[in-house]
């Protein structure tokens, strides 16, 4: 094919890209070596102190521990709690169809939405304290959502409501890929239930795993809107993650910092975009042969 | 024997003595039970909080506040029939739908056009732009949004609803880039060589050909930006300014803010918004569930 023609056909595409993608991505990058309120020109060139700033600000090093610990319990709770459920929807229950579709619903919902709700149930004698007390665990009851020790988690638990659905679909999809035989095979020969799904299933389903994995680390290193409805990061930034700290400089005009954490958060996603694609993709495709 | 259940059964011991078969079968129905109440109590924990939210919107203030658990009792209806007569409610799902078919109409053009050279041909430099596009996955609008918003005052998009349409279409590209190219990859190439010989150029294979076969795909892609655009806050909320122009996400974040006192308002308008989601979702499942899959599995 002629180069005009593949250019024509790229043309919009490339086109919408560098525009709001690439040339935003670039701009950042510039941006993030200045002190700069957001008018004016650019003159104040400060190196890589915005980074180095970062780094030293206590807000900003809380913010990055509050992605770390989403990080780590999505991995740890959010998404063998996904695969549990995969399986659970895999097995031959009535009503699973149902299930699947109601299971799936938060993702669909924006994250306005939930965030909104779940503010509505955690609030100081909400629908939570409540039930709480009228079944006697009264003295349980906790501010979900304004103590600083609790809030991280309760919005983490607010988090997997939202998402815990979509972990749950690549996964049942790569359930449904795993030939029947071989876990009859496996039974015949003896194996139980959890050797079947350690030996068998587990192994055969690592790529979706990985690609779970994978998008559930980005997620939660980016992870802004839910957070900002539900906590706006607070209170006293107990919650905050690096994109809420991002969005506070950015309110606060202070556009060369802000731009630098932007560049920060993109760094770690390239990072672990990168080892996922080192120690996996490749892995995966060559285990699969599949198109991409 | 049902064969897709087998991993989650107890493996049937090998001798059939009656104690061991009976146990085998007091096991499995312990499982069973065990399954069901998981699935029992997750079915729950995901609809309490949307059953509280339609509820709540039939409560008056004091009775969310004294009792939030039970039945409305009197049921009140002002807050939904106040919000169905309002019309900055009526403009703000007008707005959202007119964004969110907007960015369907960039996204759903330019990301089939190159997925489509990006899938059939082979040039240099391919992979390259392939490698560009999935790049995005990593950037996402929020992470974006300062130098997005200085491009937009730039080129005079703020409070334009192009201003959100385009940079969601442009956000929209490597996931439906990453998702539709295998899907046009799986098309056979003897299509597209007895076509190139009966004389149909690239743009006529991919108008005849390829787009009638990947209605699938192209159906995903467009419900997928659909819901997204429709959820979407951060871009709409610093882009559309003017209360005019406002989405519906804009208007539960505002209404939740401004009354912050009534939350039955705060609650009926919620799930006024929510509805038209749960609605796209009931009719597009296979769509919204099938392009996710595809895209990740195969990816």
């Amino acid at each position: 094919m002629p180069w005009p023609t593949i250019i024509v056909f790229l043309l919009p595409a490339l086109a919408l890209y560098v525009v709001f993608l690439l040339i935003p991505i670039v701009l950042s990058t510039r941006y993030s070596l200045y002190a700069w309120n957001g008018f004016g020109p650019l003159e104040d060139f400060v190196g890589l102190d915005n980074f180095q700033q970062a780094f030293s600000d206590a807000r900003f090093r809380s913010a990055l521990w509050h992605n770390a610990v989403i990080v780590i319990f999505s991995l740890v709770i959010q998404l063998p709690a996904a695969l549990a459920l995969a399986m659970l929807l895999n097995a031959k229950l009535r009503g699973r169809a149902v299930m699947r579709t109601v299971f799936f619903a938060p993702y669909v919902l924006s994250e306005v939405v939930t965030g909104v709700v779940w503010r509505q149930i955690l609030r100081p004698d909400g629908l939570l304290d409540q039930s709480m007390q009228g079944v006697g665990l009264g003295g349980w009851t906790q501010g979900w959502l304004s103590d600083p020790d609790v809030v991280l988690y309760a919005l983490f638990f607010i988090i997997s409501w939202k998402y815990f659905g979509f972990h749950m679909i690549l996964m049942l999809a790569g359930l449904q890929q795993i030939p029947g035989e071989l876990k009859e095979a496996a039974s015949i020969d003896g194996a139980n239930a959890w050797t079947t799904f350690r030996y068998v299933t587990l192994p055969l389903l690592m790529p979706t795993v990985r690609v779970s994995l994978f998008l559930s680390v980005i997620g939660a290193l980016q992870i802004f809107d839910l957070v900002w409805v539900t906590t706006k990061g607070g209170p006293i930034g107990a919650s905050s993650t690096m994109s809420t700290f991002l969005y506070d400089r950015f309110r606060d005009s202070r556009f060369g910092y802000a731009s630098a954490v932007s560049i920060i958060i993109f760094g770690f996603s390239l990072v672990v975009a990168l080892l996922y694609q080192r120690f996996a993709l490749r892995r995966d495709l060559e285990g699969a042969g599949a198109g991409v | 024997m049902p064969v897709s259940d087998l991993a989650l059964r107890p493996s049937r011991p090998d001798t059939a003595g009656d104690d061991s078969l009976r146990s085998y079968r007091l096991r499995r129905r312990a499982l069973r039970v065990l399954l069901y109440a998981t699935a029992f109590v997750t079915m729950a924990i995901v609809i309490i909080p949307l059953t509280f939210s339609v509820l709540g919107g039939f409560r008056d203030s004091q009775q969310l506040s004294a009792d939030p658990v039970g039945l409305p009792s009197p049921w009140v209806f002002d807050n939904y029939t106040t919000l169905l007569k309002s019309g900055s409610f009526w403009r703000q799902v007008w707005n959202s739908t007119f964004v969110a078919l907007l960015t369907t109409l960039f996204v759903l053009p330019a990301a089939s056009l190159s997925a489509f050279v990006l899938a059939r041909y082979k040039f240099r430099g391919r992979e390259l732009v392939y490698g560009l596009f999935t790049l995005g996955l990593l950037f996402p609008v929020a992470v974006a949004i300062l130098p997005l918003f200085i491009v937009l005052r730039q080129v005079g998009l703020l409070s334009n609803p192009l201003g959100v349409a385009l940079p969601q279409a442009a956000f929209g590209l490597p996931l439906s880039i990453v998702i539709m190219r295998p899907f046009f990859q799986a098309i056979p190439q003897s299509l597209q060589d007895a076509a190139r010989i009966d004389g149909c150029g690239p743009l006529r294979f991919y108008w005849y050909v390829m787009l009638p076969l990947s209605r699938p795909v192209l159906s995903t892609i467009a419900v997928i930006s659909i819901v997204g655009s429709w959820n979407a806050f951060l871009l709409p909320l610093l882009v559309l300014i003017d209360p005019n122009q406002h989405t519906l996400p804009i208007g539960v974040n505002n209404i939740s803010s401004q009354f912050s006192t009534d939350y039955s308002v705060v609650l009926a308008y919620t799930t006024l918004s929510m509805i038209p989601a749960l609605i796209f979702y009931a009719l597009a499942e296979r769509q919204i569930i099938g392009g996710l899959t595809n895209g990740a599995v195969k990816e």
